[in-house]
């Protein structure tokens, strides 16, 4: 099922007396989400992506915009009649029914022709119970369960009814650092098995891009940035998406462009074609870094961290514009921790550079 | 670990001591009263020791009436007083505006004084020469006729005790349960939604099973409560309950105790441990039935 968002914005009315007004929780999202695809919408917390999967589920009602799934305009129907599941961050699982009892629950609630027998409704739940690979734990209480269990059990919930959207909040926040890995395979298999277009919220940047076909970069109820996971981080739109993905992350200097030349302090770092002379700010990727005995970036060393395969060094510059520059080097590249300073050429292609005040992406010719 | 046990008993001695002191030893006194034969209040002296206080009782007829009052009494307050506030809670809590407002029009009865709710009373049914009381005026519009809710049948003065209790309990319930609802979790409710249930389902199904340690809390404090029940009769049927045929166990051993037929502490003693008995034997039937339907999280 195809979704379509138009200009939908949601605000609310600000409680705060000194400052009337509105909080603008959702800002003119537009966009279109490919059938069968899994979407993460991805932003820092109060950027309004859990408002966005709200106003698809129908539990809260957009200010003014429109929702489509397929042809049917959903703007105005109730959450029952949209045919989404949902699972929520807690997985709100009935604490009082038997997982087979939460499973089947949104089945028994059809009515007429819907109506479904004991024994298909059993049918059913199993089949969705075996997708999600919690046959043997039927008969438990939610809280009889390890919280990955229970996030199982509130996918096959979600799943039993074959909605037509799934829509995941935060769906690994709750788990431990391992099951998390294990469990975003899983949620891909079964978003593959099941053809399902599925939208998740995430804060993780890690999890996003690990598992979605497309994200969705949000800041303050605004859109960044939509793409695949690899384009986006190659190619950022702002500074913002630029910070927002990548560990470890993206090191930021304070730059000028003067004749062509792109200048980090008294460093001239790059040549870039194509722009005016003006203030920027230069965002480049750890793995940008490259260590040359006569490199142009000159940073002070202040020690080497050795990660196996790689190695990262932590070093610092006058116009770096955070404490330290962490930069990912192949480890047969041997870093001499005596000397005070470390001097690297820079991969072009992992430099961005942005609007000194506005931080959108500047693009640049090499020569 | 032997200090701090010793701690721990210095820090429940004050509890202990009263309770010790009002309620286990008034309760050994009361029932070793209630086996003392010929028992003389003057004197201070008594025949021989038996179960005759108990068979003198459970013979009374004054006693069975009581038995039987209080018994209807339960049966029908606590279950219409704990349904109705049920359903006004659910009311309350799905309601938006004016929430407050009715909140506290429905505590109001709570803080009211019981002299000023027993003058209300007497307004709606009692019989006075200028008038047949408010509930007798309804009645006449649907073409039946005075009925005299205080001094007349006795359905109908049971009727008026019921009516009674059920709305001095109501408060307490309804605040009670109010809070239960407003505790549980909005995403059960957003679930239930996403997956078109129902509001009766929702009810029954998610709030009911969430709420239910509350209300089962308050269904064992009602039945006790209503088997304790005397001070709303007397203040509808006055203090002579017998010759008003509606005494309760709690009346009777009050009766027993300080009442015009009064004086016979034995008599009162065991009236008072058959009803700690019934008490007991309801309390744990409940306790029973509510380990299959109530879920603690």
């Amino acid at each position: 099922m195809k979704v379509v968002l138009q200009n939908l914005t949601k605000t609310y009315p600000n409680r705060n007396k000194k400052a009337p007004g509105q909080v603008v929780a959702v800002n003119d999202f537009t966009m279109e989400i490919p059938d069968g695809k899994l979407i993460g919408l991805l932003g820092p917390s109060g950027c309004g992506k859990s408002t966005t999967l709200n106003l698809l589920s129908g539990l809260q009602k957009p200010t003014s915009g429109k929702i489509f799934f397929g042809e049917d305009d959903v703007t105005d129907l109730p959450p029952e009649n949209r045919g989404v599941g949902l699972v929520f961050q807690n997985y709100a699982l009935y604490p009082h029914l038997t997982v087979k009892q939460n499973i089947t629950f949104p089945l028994e609630n059809r009515k007429g022709a819907d109506k479904l027998t004991k024994q298909q409704m059993l049918e059913k739940a199993t089949a969705a119970a075996k997708l999600v690979q919690i046959e043997e734990l039927m008969d438990r209480k939610p809280n009889e369960l390890s919280g990955g269990q229970q996030q199982r059990v509130a996918i096959a919930r979600a799943l039993v009814k074959m909605p037509r959207i799934l829509l995941l909040d935060e769906p690994l926040s709750n788990l431990d650092a391992r099951l998390r890995l294990q469990t975003r395979e899983e949620l891909r298999r079964i978003q593959r098995e099941t053809g399902i277009t599925t939208i998740f919220v995430t804060h993780d940047q890690e999890e996003a891009m690990s598992i979605s076909d497309l994200i969705v970069v949000m800041n303050a109820g605004v859109i960044q940035q939509i793409g695949e996971p690899q384009q986006v981080y190659d190619n950022p739109s702002n500074l913002f998406v630029a910070k927002f993905l990548g560990t470890p992350p993206i090191n930021v200097f304070s730059g000028t462009i003067q004749n062509g030349m792109l200048y980090i302090g008294r460093d001239a770092v790059l040549p870039c074609k194509g722009l005016a002379d003006q203030p920027v700010t230069v965002g480049i990727r750890p793995e940008g870094f490259q260590l040359c005995e006569d490199g142009p970036l000159c940073c002070s060393l202040k020690g080497v961290e050795v990660m196996g395969r790689d190695i990262s060094v932590v070093s610092t510059h006058t116009a770096c514009q955070s404490q330290t520059i962490r930069s990912i080097i192949r480890a047969e590249n041997a870093v001499d921790t005596s000397l005070t300073t470390v001097r690297f050429s820079l991969n072009p292609k992992k430099v961005f550079l942005f609007h000194g005040e506005t931080g959108n992406r500047l693009q640049f010719a090499q020569e | 670990m032997e200090k701090r046990n010793r701690k721990g008993w210095l820090y429940l001695l004050p509890a202990l001591l009263f309770l010790g002191v009002f309620m286990v030893y008034p309760l050994i006194d009361v029932l070793i009263y209630s086996l003392e034969e010929g028992y003389n209040f003057a004197s201070q002296t008594y025949q021989g020791v038996g179960i005759f206080n108990y068979s003198y009782v459970l013979h009374d007829p004054y006693f069975l009436q009581a038995v039987k009052n209080t018994f209807l009494l339960v049966i029908i307050t606590v279950p219409l007083s704990t349904g109705i506030a049920l359903l006004l809670s659910a009311g309350l809590s799905s309601i938006r505006p004016l929430r407050q407002a009715y909140q506290t029009i429905y505590f109001l009865p709570y803080v009211t004084n019981t002299l000023a709710v027993g003058l209300v009373f007497m307004i709606l049914f009692k019989r006075t020469p200028y008038s047949d009381g408010f509930a007798n005026l309804i009645l006449s519009w649907f073409g039946t006729g005075p009925v005299d809710f205080i001094d007349g049948p006795y359905w109908a003065k049971m009727f008026v005790l019921c009516f009674y209790t059920i709305w001095v309990v109501m408060p307490f319930k309804v605040l009670i349960l109010t809070s239960a609802m407003a505790s549980v979790n909005q995403n059960y409710y957003n679930a239930a939604r996403i997956d078109g249930t129902s509001s009766l389902r929702i009810f029954t199904r998610i709030t009911l099973p969430m709420i239910s340690p509350t209300v089962f809390y308050l269904i064992i404090t009602g039945f006790i409560g209503a088997f304790k029940a005397y001070s709303d009769a007397v203040a509808l049927f006055g203090t002579d309950l017998n010759a008003a045929g509606m005494n309760t166990i709690v009346g009777y051993v009050y009766d027993m105790l300080y009442g015009n037929s009064g004086g016979y502490p034995s008599y009162a003693a065991a009236a008072a441990i058959i009803l700690f008995a019934i008490v007991l034997t309801i309390t744990c039937i409940n306790l029973m039935v509510s380990k299959k339907h109530v879920h603690y999280e």
